[in-house]
This record gives C-alpha cells, sequence and structure tokens, in this order.
C-alpha cells in the first residue's frame, strides 16, 4: 500500500483513516525552532463527508487512498437502488438511496454526474451544478406578479418539490442550484 | 499586447515574476532593518559576516540543511548554514566581546505560513551575559522593534501548567502522552516525551499567552536545552529562553553551552536520533568544536527570524506578505 509521509502532507491529498477515506483540505505545518514539525491537518471523511481535525508529526505517515473520479451517466432507479453508467467504459454502478442521499431530487435520466470509487467501488455521485427540470405540478401562478421573493412548492419531475417563484406554472421548465437546491431561473423550452 | 501582471503566472511552473509583497510593506522592512541595526550599534555590538556554505552544520535532529556537492576539495559535502552560530562561536573564542549578524539561514522542507526554507536571521553573541541578561537584550529588543510597552517574562513550566494543567518537568510520559492524544495528537505514530511537549506547548501553550505582549519564556525543559547550558540548580532545566509575540515563536536564544565535551555528547545523541529516523548524519568534528576546546569564553547568543519579526510588527499574517521572492516564486 502507497504511504504519504508527512513531507508529502498538502491539500488535496487523499488518504485513508481506519478503513475510511479522507481528503485533505487543510495542511498547514507548524514547527518550533528547537523540536518536530507538526502538521495540523483538515480531513474530509469521503464516506460521511464529515471534517475531523487531526495534527501528525514530522515523521508520521498516512497511507494513501485508492480514490479516483470518474463521469457517469444516471440509468435508472429500482427501489432504493440507483443505477449508473461510467461514461468512458460503459461499466455500471450502483449506490443506494442512503450514498446518493439528497441528490435523488436533481436525477433524470441520462444526467451526466461525477462519481468517487474508493478501491474501485462506487461511494458517492455529485450531479452537475445547475440542473434543469420540468414543474410537474404546482398551484397556478398570479397573472403579472413577477416578484421572485414569494415563493410556492412546486413539483418536478423527479418527484422532488423546490420552493420557485408564484409566476412559475405547471410544464415550465425550471433551473436549480445543485449546491444549495435554490431556484436560479426560469428557462426558455 | 503582451503585458503580464506582476502576479499573475504566465504558465505552469513558472512562478509569477513580480514580488508577493507589496511595496509599501517591503519599504517599512527595510526601515525596521535600518532600525535594527542601529540597536546594536548603540550597544556598542559589532556587525560581521560569515560563510553560508560551510564544511560542517550544527547538528540537531529535527533541522535538516541542505547539504551541497562541492568541487575543491573534490567529493567532499558542505552545509548551507541553519544558523550563523559556528562560525559567529569561532570569533567569540578568537576575542570578539560582542557581535551581531544579519544573514539568511536555510532549513530543508520548512514551508507554511509561517516558514520558509531560506530566511533572514539575525544572530547576536555577547560574552559575559548569563540568560537573565540575555533575556533583558531580547525583551528590549522586542519593545523597541514591536512598540511594545511591556514584555512578558515567564517561566517555560508555569505557563505550560497555565495552559494544560500538567507540569512539565516532573510529568510521567505516559500522562503527557495521553494529554497530547486528547487534545488531538494523532496516536498512530509513535510519540517521544519531547514530541508530546512540543505538541502540547504548540496547541494549548502558546495560544494562551496574551496576543498582543511579546513574552519571553525561559527555563526549557533539559530534554530540550539544544546548545544551552543545564540551570546548576535544577538539571531539570535548561537556561534557554524564547520570545513569541502574536502566537509566533520569533527568537530562540541560550546561555551558551562552553563545554566541548557535553557538546559532544549532545551532537552525537542528536546524529544517533538522526540515523534512527533515517536521517543523514552530520559530522561532529567541526572548527566549532576546536574553538570550544581551546576555550568558548561564557556568554549568551540568540537567534532571531527577521521575516517573522517583520510579519509580528506589521500585523500581517504570513511570510509571503512580507518577502519579496517566498520559496513559491525564488
Amino acid at each position: 500500500m502507497a504511504v504519504y509521509k508527512t513531507s508529502e502532507f498538502r491539500k488535496g491529498l487523499k488518504v485513508q483513516i481506519d478503513g475510511e477515506p479522507y481528503l485533505m483540505i487543510e495542511m498547514n505545518f507548524v514547527k518550533p525552532g528547537k523540536g518536530n514539525a507538526l502538521y495540523k491537518c483538515k480531513l474530509r471523511n469521503l464516506l460521511r463527508n464529515t471534517v475531523i481535525d487531526r495534527t501528525y508529526k514530522g515523521g508520521d505517515s498516512l497511507e494513501a487512498a485508492d480514490v479516483e473520479e470518474i463521469e457517469v451517466q444516471f440509468l435508472y432507479r429500482q427501489g432504493d437502488t440507483f443505477v449508473f453508467m461510467d461514461s468512458k467504459t460503459f461499466e455500471q454502478y450502483e449506490l443506494t438511496a442512503d450514498q446518493v442521499g439528497d441528490n435523488w431530487k436533481y436525477l433524470k435520466d441520462g444526467m451526466i454526474c461525477s462519481m468517487v470509487l474508493f478501491n474501485g467501488n462506487p461511494i458517492t455521485m455529485t450531479p452537475p451544478n445547475h440542473v434543469v427540470l420540468k414543474v410537474e405540478y404546482c398551484e397556478p401562478g398570479a397573472k403579472g406578479d413577477t416578484a421572485t421573493n414569494v415563493t410556492k412548492p412546486v413539483k418536478v419531475e423527479t418527484g422532488a418539490e423546490f420552493p420557485a417563484p408564484i409566476f412559475i406554472n405547471m410544464g415550465d421548465l425550471i433551473k436549480i442550484d445543485t449546491r444549495t437546491g435554490e431556484y436560479v431561473e426560469r428557462v426558455k423550452s | 499586447m503582451g503585458h503580464v501582471p506582476p502576479g499573475r503566472a504566465m504558465e505552469s511552473g513558472v512562478p509569477p515574476f513580480g514580488p508577493s509583497a507589496s511595496w509599501e510593506v517591503l519599504r517599512r522592512r527595510a526601515e525596521l532593518l535600518t532600525e535594527l541595526r542601529s540597536f546594536f550599534a548603540d550597544r556598542g555590538f559589532l556587525e560581521v559576516e560569515t560563510p553560508l556554505l560551510c564544511r560542517d552544520s550544527v547538528v540537531d535532529l529535527h533541522i535538516d540543511p541542505f547539504a551541497v556537492e562541492v568541487s575543491q576539495p573534490p567529493g567532499e559535502t558542505w552545509w548551507l548554514q541553519t544558523s550563523p552560530e559556528f562560525c559567529m562561536k569561532r570569533m567569540l573564542a578568537a576575542g570578539a566581546t560582542a557581535i551581531y549578524q544579519v544573514t539568511r539561514a536555510f532549513r530543508q522542507g520548512e514551508i507554511g505560513r509561517w516558514h520558509n526554507p531560506e530566511f533572514t536571521m539575525v544572530e547576536w553573541y555577547r560574552c559575559g551575559d548569563d540568560m537573565r541578561a540575555g533575556m533583558a537584550l531580547l525583551a528590549e529588543l522586542a519593545q523597541a522593534m514591536l512598540g511594545a510597552d511591556s514584555v512578558l517574562q515567564i517561566e517555560y513550566a508555569e505557563l505550560f501548567r497555565q495552559g494544560t494543567g500538567i507540569d512539565p518537568l516532573d510529568a510521567t510520559d505516559k500522562a503527557l502522552r495521553e494529554a497530547a492524544r486528547c487534545h488531538g495528537l494523532d496516536a498512530a505514530g509513535e510519540s517521544t516525551r519531547d514530541d508530546c511537549l512540543d505538541f502540547l506547548f504548540a496547541t494549548r501553550v502558546v495560544p494562551s499567552l496574551p496576543r498582543e505582549v511579546p513574552a519571553v519564556v525561559y527555563y526549557y525543559p533539559a530534554s530540550q536545552a539544544a546548545l544551552s547550558r543545564l540551570d546548576p540548580r535544577d538539571d531539570r532545566r535548561a537556561e534557554r529562553f524564547e520570545l513569541f509575540f502574536r502566537g509566533v515563536e520569533l527568537a530562540n536564544g541560550y546561555h551558551e553551552l562552553t563545554d566541548a565535551a557535553e557538546w559532544r555528547r549532545r551532537a552525537r545523541a542528536a546524529n544517533r536520533r538522526r540515523a534512527s529516523r533515517g536521517k543523514r548524519e552530520i559530522p561532529v568534528d567541526s572548527a566549532l568544536l576546536r574553538a570550544m576546546e581551546s576555550g568558548l569564553p561564557a556568554g549568551s547568543g540568540t537567534a532571531l527570524g527577521f521575516d517573522r519579526l517583520v510579519m509580528a510588527a506589521l500585523r500581517r499574517r504570513s511570510l509571503s506578505e512580507v518577502m519579496a521572492f517566498p520559496w513559491e516564486r525564488a
């Protein structure tokens, strides 16, 4: 197994701690003039998205995590299983509803997403930053009301509900920011 | 056409050509250097210059010098100095009484917000000074250069107790290891007593110091004596002191070790520990050792990181804000 020595520590490194993959999101080098170096790290758990603080000293090492990011296409959902296909190799990967989390709200058939593999197994997926979804149901829009600060819930083609401005109608296409879950704009079809 | 802003890299791998520090900061830096030189001139110190590249170097477990293959004498490895200590002490043994130097020091692998592998060091020695006199001079300099009204002086053990509830001189290795672990030092690697002390000092103790008051911390544990002498009345502690300001270590000083046999013993021990960690050994026999055998006068010496002093004095957050060309742009 490849290891990273403290002298190789840097932001962006993917390492393994207690069998789980972590991304080094911050690394601060501090060294007393006469004494061992300290490497203060913030690490994000790639399975659970939690962040931990760990400090290592010069001479320590961490195992490298076999983590790879690939481009996949969402194929379909079957019960609690989401099926994706590697855009290059056409290999299929499955994620559970738990692993997909709130991202199910954005998943349309054929959508291109990014997926993270750990030891060759899929662990997470991320949809594009913006997705365009069709409104399947909402209360009728008030004519002439173009205010965007007053919202109502609208149900989109994926089955999810988002807050959108009053003027949105059934059949409209709306753009959603997947990082915040917020409505961005109405898209002309 | 063809104009490249000085802060922007033209292509990957080639650093931006302009300085990372602003002209305003570089002007202040130059003024501080002038003030520093008059501080020492006013006190009768002689400014000296010594070589950066020498056939020997300080032997320290945690300081890694750059090795340079020289062509004369053929096949030899020389060392970029990690501090001007050796040559300046040779001067003391040869008759100097009060000397200071502004020079470059090189330390392999030390890169970070407060570290640059090549940095400017101010080092001074005065014969006849004991630890208290060395601390007093450092405190005077801190007051003058940092514009501080007062300087806090506190014993290492007292400060350590305040920050952690642990007595650093008497606590068992086990108690220190447990405290370090519970404050976030990764337990996977094996930690020595000094690793734990350093970790707790950096993460719990230094942050407990008043931020805007320069502090001189003195009487370090004997295991961290480096090249200072042990306190003759209590050999658990060494006559070593450091200056901290705004959470950053600015200077390190000693009541100097003058005993050649003890010096040789410490250098050999450091080399053994270097070897056990897979680090290159550094020659123990040196012109300094010869100078010590001929008689190094008692005195106190201090090394100060000038870049950090500028950073602290100008309230900047990183060395790259006060250096024209830090490592990434060198």
